[in-house]
């Protein structure tokens, strides 16, 4: 008859950060046993809402209860110790300690306040088998993926008896089996009465775990629905405030394959391989033409684009770039021959948090004019102008600390870093991870207008049907070696290039 | 942030990479001990080994407190002056008839304040530590001056008697109070950086402050912590030290920072914070002492020679430690 009490609620919540208004008298309930996602576009203010009720920013006005009394934590450790078990956004692990010790560390078993060390790899073994994982616990985190790193993150949080488990894109790096491997781990916990707050961009996995959700938009509530009684379309138009025409009006690329057939080779590699890499792999990419590379995680889609871009050093083989063969010694070597890298690890990679949104756009620029040729400011503001508004970049401020942008838009001033050197050959490695489904649309959008104006792509994306619209060619690759390269014909389907993945192209 | 992963193969058998940079200091050790034990008569014994602890025990428990510090990621300049406070502070109040224990007692406490305070300045103002340890290493120079500015000589009986003191080893061998002291610090600290939540909190915000921060560790009470241990192994490198002089001086141990921070360096211990064993700070202490000991019965070598190969050694080892950092192999993958 009447609803159970929610565990967590929170009431009227503001947060102001200078510049912006974040959260406005923003309500959230939270139930024990349901799976609630969180919705928004970029900057919507989800992780801030996050951010607050752990204690990380305090908040302005507002309530925030637990179980039925008043709290305000003082920081991720109080709230921790309150029995809310926190992923948040971006891998947040200590990459020098060993994999036991980011799961434990701060709750490690000792005995008379010796750590037991024996306990807690045996422990940190157990938990990550529970998720499938079978990792040399003693070895340093660096020595794993980002999506490893993911997992044991996960692995962290539901470690500990909590009566909240929040994870903030805890998705956005895993591949298929990965999530669904998760997604078992939250219906177990849900079982047990565990309330989990969940955000992510996928629409389907928000279909396939949640029970309800609650939109946010611009920092204020759009409100709260059963997601059963929410179909898809409705969502977008709440998360957005419009209609979402972009996605629909993109043509299908398929009819364009031919014709870019035509076009001149642009980047060549032959038989280029680094050794425990990736095997040796030949590829094509011409001029005006979106390649998309299709993989599992660690199947070795990153190694190619490292290798192509000169990041790493090839073991063997030749690479051509406009029919002349070049030795790509470093990625300052690859941006002279007008070839850019978008690289998948924002945080550790790619953004320089202490610099202003103009001065990361200019970055990659001003490197590769040299640093005795500074662009003028007029000519900065211009680009910078054009980009944010290209890439529809939130808040629209180029003065404002990177750091201070949300997640998805900090991805999207990295994109625009690569655009801005106009290159030949644009390697961008999943750009619409963590992006929200309005400006997917526009980076999709853009990867086509790009393709039509001349630029090759190389396109990787743990979304096979995001590849499959936008390339006109598909390679695979498994185990660290290419193992097809398919035109995007007809015939193919999300199904097919699975099918091919999966058993590796011999069939 | 830089990490050292992977592992290495040697002879059929892996190292993990991490062990890389103290297992070539040790090798670096052997290496310069057994030149030595070649070159000059009467260098291959215990004794010398021995001697360098005992020339070296001061710098020994400051490097320490700097393994702490430079562990989080940042660094103490401060600690030579607040040696030098201490030795000052303890020959004064010698000479005024103070009881000894009392004296190591104020001395050890003024000395771990010290490291309080610059801690709490450090977190709480979100000032670069080089800058407040900067600061802090002026403040106590200048104090040694407030309180004398000629040197102290210390006089106490029992306080010279413990300094003169020996203890045999057996057959030639002997070492001094302090060695003992030196090693027990060294233990204790590799006990807690190893096996303690606050040692482990140390490599974690060496890894990354903001995710310890996120991870609900306790950021702030361990940086304090580090800045205070590093004050405390001061004060008592201050004591050992006055027990070596037998005086107090403001012009004692100038410098002393330079030389902490060059043996933890050569230690293996990464500047940037996370990665490093407190055997590589004992070796690294070991490696100075080792080139001060050959300069010395070279004879006719100028000790500015010491400086000369420290700052060499300072130069391959971060050298090494960049390569052994960028040949990491197949980290990432997607
Ligand atoms: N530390 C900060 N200082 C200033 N502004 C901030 C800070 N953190 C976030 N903001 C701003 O607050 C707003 C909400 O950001 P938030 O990170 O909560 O978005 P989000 O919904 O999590 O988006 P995404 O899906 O991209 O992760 C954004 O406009 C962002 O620029
Ligand atoms: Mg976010």
């Amino acid at each position: 008859m009447t609803e159970p009490v929610p565990i967590l609620q929170m009431r009227g919540i503001d947060k102001q950060f200078p510049g912006v208004k974040a959260l406005d008298g923003v309500d959230f309930r939270l139930f024990p046993g349901e799976v609630h996602a969180l919705m928004g576009e970029n900057g919507a203010g989800k992780s801030t809402l996050i951010k607050v009720l752990t204690g990380v920013y305090d908040i302005d006005a507002g309530a925030i209860e637990l179980e039925g009394r008043p709290v305000a934590f003082s920081g991720p450790l109080a709230a921790q110790q309150a029995g809310i078990s926190t992923v948040y956004q971006e891998v947040n692990l200590c990459a020098n300690l060993s994999v036991a010790e980011n799961i434990f560390i701060g709750r490690e078993p000792r005995r008379f306040g010796r750590l037991q060390w024996r306990v807690m790899r045996r422990e940190a073994e157990r938990i990550l088998a529970s998720l499938d994982l079978d990792l040399d616990v003693s070895a340093s985190l660096s020595a794993y993926s980002l999506a490893v790193q993911q997992m044991v993150a996960i692995a962290r949080a539901v470690q500990v008896d909590a009566k909240v488990l929040i994870l903030d894109e805890p998705t956005s790096s895993l591949d298929a089996g990965e999530v669904e491997r998760l997604f078992g781990v939250m219906r177990r916990l849900k079982e047990q009465g565990i309330a989990i707050l969940f955000v992510s961009h996928f629409l389907d996995q928000i279909y396939e775990i949640s029970d309800r959700m609650t939109v946010l938009r611009n920092g204020t509530l759009v409100g709260e629905y059963l997601t059963r009684d929410l179909p898809q379309v409705e969502l977008v138009g709440k998360m957005i405030g419009r209609e979402l025409a972009a996605l629909e009006s993109l043509e299908d690329r398929r009819a364009a394959a031919e014709q870019a057939d035509a076009a001149a080779p642009l980047v060549e590699a032959d038989g280029l391989g680094r050794p425990g890499a990736i095997e040796p792999f030949s590829l094509t990419v011409r001029e005006g033409e979106v390649l998309g590379l299709a993989g599992l995680l660690g199947s070795g889609r990153t190694e190619v684009a490292r290798l192509l871009f000169g990041a790493d050093h090839a073991g063997s083989g030749t690479l051509r770039v406009g029919g002349v063969p070049v030795r790509l010694r470093t990625p300052r070597a690859a941006v002279r021959h007008k070839l850019a890298y978008c690289s998948e690890d924002r945080r550790a990679e790619g953004i320089i948090p202490e610099l202003t949104v103009r001065e990361n756009l200019i970055l990659a620029l001003q490197a590769a004019r040299g640093w005795t040729r500074p662009i003028a400011r007029r000519k900065q503001d211009e680009l910078v102008e054009r980009y944010i508004k290209a890439l529809d970049i939130r808040p629209a401020d180029p003065d404002r600390p990177i750091a201070n942008l949300s997640g998805g838009n900090q991805q999207k001033v990295l994109l625009a870093r690569w655009l801005i050197l106009q290159p030949r050959l644009l390697i961008l490695d999943e750009p619409t991870r963590g992006i929200d489904v309005g400006a997917k649309a526009e980076i999709q959008r853009l990867v086509v207008e790009l393709s039509d104006g001349g630029t090759a792509v190389l396109f990787i994306s743990a979304e096979l049907e995001e590849v499959l619209r936008l390339s006109h060619k598909i390679a695979v690759l498994r185990d660290r070696r290419m193992v097809a390269e398919l035109d995007n014909d007809e015939q193919l389907t999300t199904d097919a290039l699975t099918e091919t993945i999966a058993s590796g192209g011999r069939s | 942030m830089t990490t050292l992963t992977g592992r290495l193969r040697i002879g059929g058998q892996t190292i993990p990479r991490k062990y890389v940079p103290v297992l070539v200091t040790a090798g670096l050790f052997v290496a310069m001990f057994a030149a030595g034990s070649v070159r000059y008569e009467a260098f291959g014994t215990g004794q010398v080994i021995l001697n360098v602890f005992v020339d070296n025990a001061f710098l020994l428990v400051v490097a320490v407190g700097m393994t702490f510090v430079i562990l989080t990621g940042g660094i103490d300049l401060s600690v030579g002056s607040v040696v030098a406070l201490s030795t000052m502070l303890a020959a004064v109040l010698l000479r005024d008839g103070w009881p000894v224990v009392a004296v190591i007692g104020l001395v050890l406490v003024v000395g771990a304040v010290l490291g309080l305070g610059m801690g709490a300045i450090v977190h709480y103002f979100e000032i670069q530590p080089f800058i407040v340890t900067l600061a802090g290493m002026f403040l106590a120079r200048g104090l040694c001056y407030t309180i004398a500015t000629d040197s102290i000589p210390i006089t106490d009986p029992s306080f010279t008697a413990f300094a003169q003191a020996t203890i045999p080893l057996g057959g030639e061998l002997w070492i001094t109070p302090s060695v003992v002291a030196g090693l027990v610090v060294v233990v204790v600290a590799a006990y807690v950086l190893h096996y303690t939540r606050l040692g482990r909190n140390v490599y974690a915000i060496g890894g990354s402050e903001q995710s310890a921060l996120l991870m609900g560790l306790p950021v702030a009470r361990t940086k304090i912590a580090v800045y205070t241990i590093s004050g405390f192994c001061s004060a008592l490198g201050g004591l050992l030290l006055s027990f070596y002089m037998l005086s107090g001086y403001g012009l004692h141990a100038v410098g002393m920072e330079l030389d902490a921070i060059a043996a933890v360096v050569i230690g293996g211990t990464l500047l940037t914070g996370g990665s490093g064993y407190l055997l590589g700070t004992v070796l690294g202490v070991l490696v100075l002492g080792l080139i001060q000991t050959i300069i010395s019965f070279e004879g006719t070598l100028s000790s500015w020679w010491t400086k000369i190969f420290i700052g060499a050694l300072l130069f391959v080892f971060i050298l090494l430690q960049r390569l052994i950092s960028a040949r990491r192999t197949g980290a990432r993958s997607t």
